[in-house]
């Protein structure tokens, strides 16, 4: 547990130093959203029925940009086979790490969303909706992006093809976050898809970090 | 692995299974001929029309198989690849390779196959509310990955092991994107669209459906080991064995 904890503080401190990489995937949440309404119309009503998809895609787009440094980082100076190498079992390496990566960069995510959701007149009553549904499914969206940057790491230009190995793993998480901040919006009963959003998590959390653990040793080799 | 008899030790071993192979492709190919020229005779000629899509149905004889098969493959691949990774067969990673092309292909079809029926059933060939249709397509996407990823890799071990990985997350996440899927098209309360909720369909139109999966199955099967072999011969290519059985074949 010693171990876990230094990890994580490690992580957040590294983090921390370099702040412009976490800030650029939250501009880019920012300006995607905003491109929405420049090339479809400003139009009120309209804004408000798109919104939502618009602020999930996003959402997912962005944490997209986030994950190459997750691993890659220590890959390249060599710690990152010194965690594998400690006595520290490798799945909680991973869950340390991913843990960290979820603080700095789906947290300010989950922060900021309201606001772009504001933006695009979702009424405020779908806003603690909106922001339950993004805690429940950025873990998940985590575990998924750790296992593509996991098995990517070898690949110098992993970014595209990391997309293609997510994306669609990550569907599910779009289909009912999506629907929970619909239905919130229209002030219908939201608990189906927010406790699907759930299971998936409780399903990655646990089973996604030895996949991540397993690609982590092939990848480091 | 003691206890475990010769036989089974040597479904491992590329030389014997190049031979089973070899063996076996021209039956195997020569069945699913037989067996698909026969479906599609029943299917296309003695099958009656249907009283509401008249003769479009009948796309369905090719269009379920490929449907069926684009899942199959990608279990198979993901078991194979997992049967490669866990216990180190080179040969299951060489099953894997060869069956992710050939079930990329059958997912196209049956996408391709969907669209052409859905124009004069529907009206349109893409329809985005159409569950079985979004599930295939995000299905071809997870094919394309497990494809792209092997290809970025220059060590084959390497490819082998990480893509192997992937189809089994992949495999696990199968079942959840289908259902999710289902609840979306559901949910979305999209064009109502006039769907036979397939009442218990005829003997007539089942039997050449049956006879037309049992040829396409022969048909992937017969299409693997094709890959299969040449898989091997890559992989194995300055073997001793491989010399000497391509001096016995001239």
């Amino acid at each position: 547990m010693d171990a876990f904890g230094a990890i994580v503080i490690r992580d957040l401190k590294l983090a921390f130093r370099r702040w412009s990489e976490l800030a650029n995937p939250l501009i880019f949440f920012v300006i995607v959203t905003s491109l929405f309404p420049l090339a479809l119309s400003p139009d009120e009503t309209e804004l408000r029925t798109i919104g939502v998809g618009v602020l999930w895609v996003s959402a997912l787009l962005s944490s997209l940009l986030a994950l190459d440094g997750l691993f890659r980082n220590d890959a390249d100076d060599g710690s990152l086979e010194q965690l594998l190498l400690s006595p520290v079992p490798v799945g909680i390496t991973a869950v340390a790490k991913i843990l960290a990566h979820w603080l700095v960069t789906s947290v300010p995510l989950i922060v900021l969303a309201p606001v772009v959701a504001l933006a695009f007149r979702l009424p405020t009553g779908a806003l603690p909706v909106l922001v339950g549904a993004l805690l429940l499914a950025t873990p998940t969206l985590s575990v998924l992006a750790a296992i593509g940057a996991a098995l990517t790491l070898g690949i110098r230009h992993s970014g595209p093809i990391i997309g293609l190995l997510v994306l669609p793993l990550a569907s599910p998480l779009l289909i009912f976050g999506a629907r929970a901040t619909d239905l919130a919006a229209f002030g219908e009963a939201t608990a189906g898809p927010l406790y699907l959003l759930a299971a998936l998590a409780v399903l990655a959390v646990s089973v996604g970090p030895i996949a991540v653990a397993a690609a982590l040793r092939v990848g480091v080799e | 692995m003691l206890g475990l008899p010769r036989w089974f030790h040597r479904w491992a071993s590329p030389p014997h299974v190049y031979e089973l192979a070899e063996r076996w492709r021209p039956w195997l190919g020569g069945l699913a001929l037989l067996t698909i020229l026969g479906g599609a005779y029943g299917g296309l000629v003695l099958a009656p029309p249907d009283y509401l899509q008249g003769d479009s149905f009948r796309i369905i004889y090719v269009h379920v198989p490929s449907a069926y098969l684009s899942m199959m493959g990608y279990t198979l691949m993901a078991v194979a690849a997992a049967i490669g990774f866990v216990w180190r067969i080179k040969l299951a990673h060489a099953v894997a390779v060869s069956i992710a092309p050939i079930g990329a292909s059958f997912t196209f079809l049956a996408l391709v196959t969907g669209g052409i029926w859905g124009r004069p059933t529907w009206g349109t060939y893409w329809e985005w509310g159409d569950a079985r249709l979004m599930f295939e397509l995000l299905l071809l996407f997870l094919y394309l990955g497990y494809m792209a990823l092997r290809a970025s890799f220059e060590d084959r071990d390497k490819a082998d092991r990480v893509s192997a990985i992937l189809a089994v997350v992949g495999v696990v996440n199968v079942p959840i994107i289908h259902y999710s899927v289902e609840w979306w098209s559901t949910l979305h309360q999209g064009p109502t669209i006039a769907k036979l909720d397939t009442p218990s369909i005829t003997f007539d139109m089942l039997a050449p459906l049956l006879v037309m999966i049992a040829g396409f199955t022969l048909c992937f099967a017969w299409l693997v080991l094709n890959r299969l072999q040449g898989e091997i011969v890559e992989r194995e290519h300055d073997a001793r064995w491989l010399r000497r059985f391509a001096e016995a074949v001239r």
